[in-house]
């Protein structure tokens, strides 16, 4: 079955490469959003600055040659399970208490060779090989945790994480809580999820609105390889438990991530592409949609505003706000089902703390409430696609 | 002349034990006693140890007093309860005290407890106070869980005490990563994940051992079987009600659970088997008097004389009493006088439970998060300062 996981992987590649070329953002793009949040951080508080520093003077050490020049260095290319690799691979150099476990992470290098490599260089211990026991692996690392590890669990699909439900709500997220801050649970539990190419129901699932009521976790998705690196270290060096949400059909995006060291906040969104009509808000492989429906949408005149929210628990209503305070207009663009969904909590959330600036009903386009079904056609009709997305902008936008 | 010395000697008696009993405790000799355990330990796929015990008068008379202190405990915290000033679940130890304290007598704070929701007298073993459990029964601020946990979640991490878990079974896996934890650092300590004959039934129990088995993780599975999981007496909820011979390829021992020189053997054989050789099931058979919590009267399902005949013949105070009195370590009055020190004690740590105030409103959000959530973020070039959004 992992063979066959990774064949899809591989089939996928060639449609991840049309996804991205078209609109994936450069390296030069990310400037952008890195002076939003330099502007930011004028008017917030003084101890980011000292955490900053602590953590620089490491980075000085590792990095003895250019501390200025990094905005005209090349960089080095690689695909998305590369970079999660590569920040999993920094972090354990880094830190000897962070360790990782999942099915077939170690010899196998993982259903999608995310840990490729790792158990060679880190040993057997280290990069573990569990059974096939969701559940008490998953308690497991949580146990780990409790004493001061710092386990990263794999699921193999995020589907079969349900099976450690209990584990992640009542152990993972409450343990702090009841404990009266007594223990910490610097736990990350990440794995790919998401509707992929005919995988069937089981294998489809999105687990981040079943999670996301859970008190005392954190949740995120990466999309690029540049945030998923820089998400990854930074689950590994939080304090709570992280959930990384990474997609199956994302794995095989190419981009050129910078050299240097660079972790990216847990709770920021990333400003995709400036605009002024509409905001899409949007997160995972949708972003890939929606920036395929803006190229359509520039043609025809529009302006929108596409934010991929990365934190889906808690969500960065400032930068979702500041966009809302400006165009007036939000469309939701989500991989989660209708019911119960991220979408659903964003729109209420946005509702109850913006309403005054909204000039229309916010748009949430979801998936379907089915289970995903196998055969190719029905499967492109539960998620939305392109020209969906198209027509809402039009409608929105009246 | 011989009616004046009795009196005499009487009367000195008398003045001795008028003086605080846990002076007797203090000058009580360390020298050794041999003990026979009351029944001889079952083994499965491992030799059992020996029967005889070695313990010493002080340890024998500390048991007796923290026995009689937990016992006390359990039964001001029915009365508390009764009171309404502690609310939700209560599930009591009393009858089981002898696990607790057997198993404290054979280990050190460095290794590591985790436990179900029967844990007051855990974690009074693992060194928390009495003021500690009550008010964290009552939800008080000064709770070892702050108020915010209650009855099911007491924890103490300086003593190693890993809690304190509400849903049955979920604290055997969390205990494998501790004893998983404990091999990666190479501490040389164990693990004692404790669970009962009801969790004994759970799936991510056989997961857990399986992987414990796999990797030799110092874990020490202690099955504590009162006979009953809530209303359901063993023999209706398992197949194959011997839980020592479970782990199948984990070897097992059945252990007196109300002897507590018994549970101190078998801990102390645990340990040294459990850094050599890997994981261990002990079954310790035992009894709760109280129902499975104070929502269940505990006579439903089980005869009153059941009860009273467990109280008879196996009570672990009492054995422990007979033990000191046959071996002359102390008088009857004496240890009716610990017993009314600890009726006091125990009495002093409700009344200051009670004035200690309920947590502040504001604590309603605290320890949600770790202070300061995620983590500072910095760009590639580290000339970018981004802030964290509270």
């Amino acid at each position: 079955m992992a063979a066959m996981l990774q064949s899809f992987g591989v089939a996928s590649a060639s449609v991840a490469a049309s996804d991205h070329s078209i609109k994936l953002p450069a390296f030069a793009g990310h400037s952008l959003a890195v002076i939003r949040s330099e502007a930011r951080s004028i008017s917030s508080p003084i101890r980011g600055t000292r955490k900053t520093g602590k953590v620089a003077t490491k980075a000085v050490a590792a990095q003895a040659a250019n501390p200025a020049s990094a905005a005209s260095k090349p960089g080095h290319e690689l695909l998305l399970f590369e970079a999660l690799r590569e920040g999993m691979e920094e972090e354990m150099d880094r830190d000897p208490r962070v360790c990782v476990m999942g099915e077939d992470v170690g010899h196998y290098g993982g259903s999608y060779k995310v840990t490729k490599g790792l158990a060679e260089k880190y040993g057997d211990l280290r990069v573990l090989d569990t059974p096939i026991a969701e559940n008490s692996f998953t308690g497991m690392a949580i146990g780990a945790a409790m004493t001061g590890l710092r386990p990263i669990v794999e699921g193999m699909n995020m589907g079969f994480l349900l099976l450690a439900f209990n584990q992640i709500s009542d152990n993972c997220g409450m343990l702090h809580y009841t404990s009266g801050g007594q223990f910490t649970i610097p736990t990350v539990i990440r794995g790919p999820g998401g509707v992929g190419r005919q995988l069937g129901a089981e294998h489809s699932q999105r687990l981040e609105s079943y999670f996301q009521s859970i008190p005392g976790i954190q949740m995120v998705a990466c999309s690029t390889p540049y945030n998923a690196k820089g998400l990854m270290k930074a689950a590994i060096r939080s304090e709570n438990p992280v959930v990384l949400f990474e997609h199956v059909l994302l794995y095989n995006l190419k981009e050129r991530i910078p050299d240097e060291e660079y972790v990216l906040s847990l709770e920021e969104a990333e400003m995709v592409r400036p605009g002024e009509h509409v905001t899409i808000l949007t997160y995972s492989r949708m972003r890939y949609h929606v920036m395929q429906a803006a190229k359509t949408l520039v043609n025809k005149g529009y302006d929108p505003e596409v934010i991929d929210i990365r934190s889906l628990k808690p969500f960065d209503l400032y930068t979702i706000g500041n966009s809302v305070k400006k165009t007036h207009r939000v469309l939701i663009v989500e991989e989660c089902m209708r019911t119960g969904g991220i979408g659903a909590s964003l729109t209420a959330a946005i509702n109850e703390n913006f309403h005054d600036y909204l000039d229309a009903p916010i748009v949430c386009l979801s998936s379907q409430d089915v289970p995903t079904p196998y055969a190719g056609t029905l499967e492109e009709w539960t998620v939305v696609q392109p020209p969906q997305i198209v027509a809402a902008v039009e409608q929105l936008c009246q | 002349m011989a009616q004046l010395t009795q009196r005499a000697a009487t009367f000195q008696r008398t003045l001795s034990a008028a003086v605080s009993s846990t002076r007797c405790l203090s000058t009580a000799s360390t020298s050794p006693i041999s003990v026979e355990t009351s029944l001889p330990f079952t083994g499965h796929k491992i030799d059992p140890p020996s029967r005889s015990v070695e313990t010493t008068p002080q340890e024998l008379l500390s048991f007796f007093r923290d026995m009689a202190l937990m016992r006390r405990m359990e039964i001001a915290a029915d009365s508390l309860y009764k009171a309404k000033l502690i609310r939700g679940f209560c599930h009591l130890y009393d009858g089981q005290e002898a696990v607790a304290v057997g198993m404290e007598a054979a280990i050190t704070k460095k290794d590591c407890i985790i436990t179900a929701y029967r844990d007051h007298c855990i974690f009074l073993g693992r060194g928390g106070t009495l003021l500690e459990s009550f008010a964290e029964l009552m939800g008080r601020k000064d709770g070892c869980s702050k108020g915010k946990g209650g009855s099911m979640h007491f924890y103490k991490k300086e003593g190693g005490f890993y809690g304190g878990h509400g849903i049955v079974g979920a604290q055997v896996p969390l205990g494998c990563g501790l004893a998983f934890a404990q091999k990666y650092s190479k501490d040389e300590n164990v693990t004692f994940a404790m669970y009962g004959d009801g969790a004994a039934n759970q799936g991510q129990l056989f997961e857990a051992l399986n992987m414990a088995a796999l990797w030799d993780l110092p874990a020490i599975l202690i099955c504590e079987n009162n006979h009953y999981g809530m209303g359901t007496a063993e023999w209706r909820a398992a197949k194959s009600p011997a839980y020592y011979k479970r782990g199948d390829y984990v070897p097992g021992l059945k252990v007196d659970g109300m002897d507590a020189l018994a549970v101190k053997q078998a801990c102390k054989f645990a340990k040294e088997h459990a850094l050599k050789n890997g994981p261990i099931i002990l079954e310790m058979d035992t009894y709760r008097y109280h129902g499975h919590s104070m929502s269940d009267p505990g006579s439903t399902y089980r005869t009153r004389d059941e009860i009273s005949g467990v109280r008879q013949e196996r009570d672990p105070i009492e054995r422990i009493r007979k033990l000191i009195l046959s071996h002359d370590l102390a008088t009857e009055k004496e240890l009716k006088d610990t017993e009314k020190e600890v009726r006091k004690e125990v009495d002093e740590a409700i009344a200051q439970a009670k004035e200690s105030p309920l947590p502040d409103p504001s604590e309603l959000f605290t320890n949600v998060y770790v202070k300061g959530l995620g983590v500072e973020a910095f760009g590639a070039d580290r000339k970018e300062l981004r802030a964290v959004l509270p």
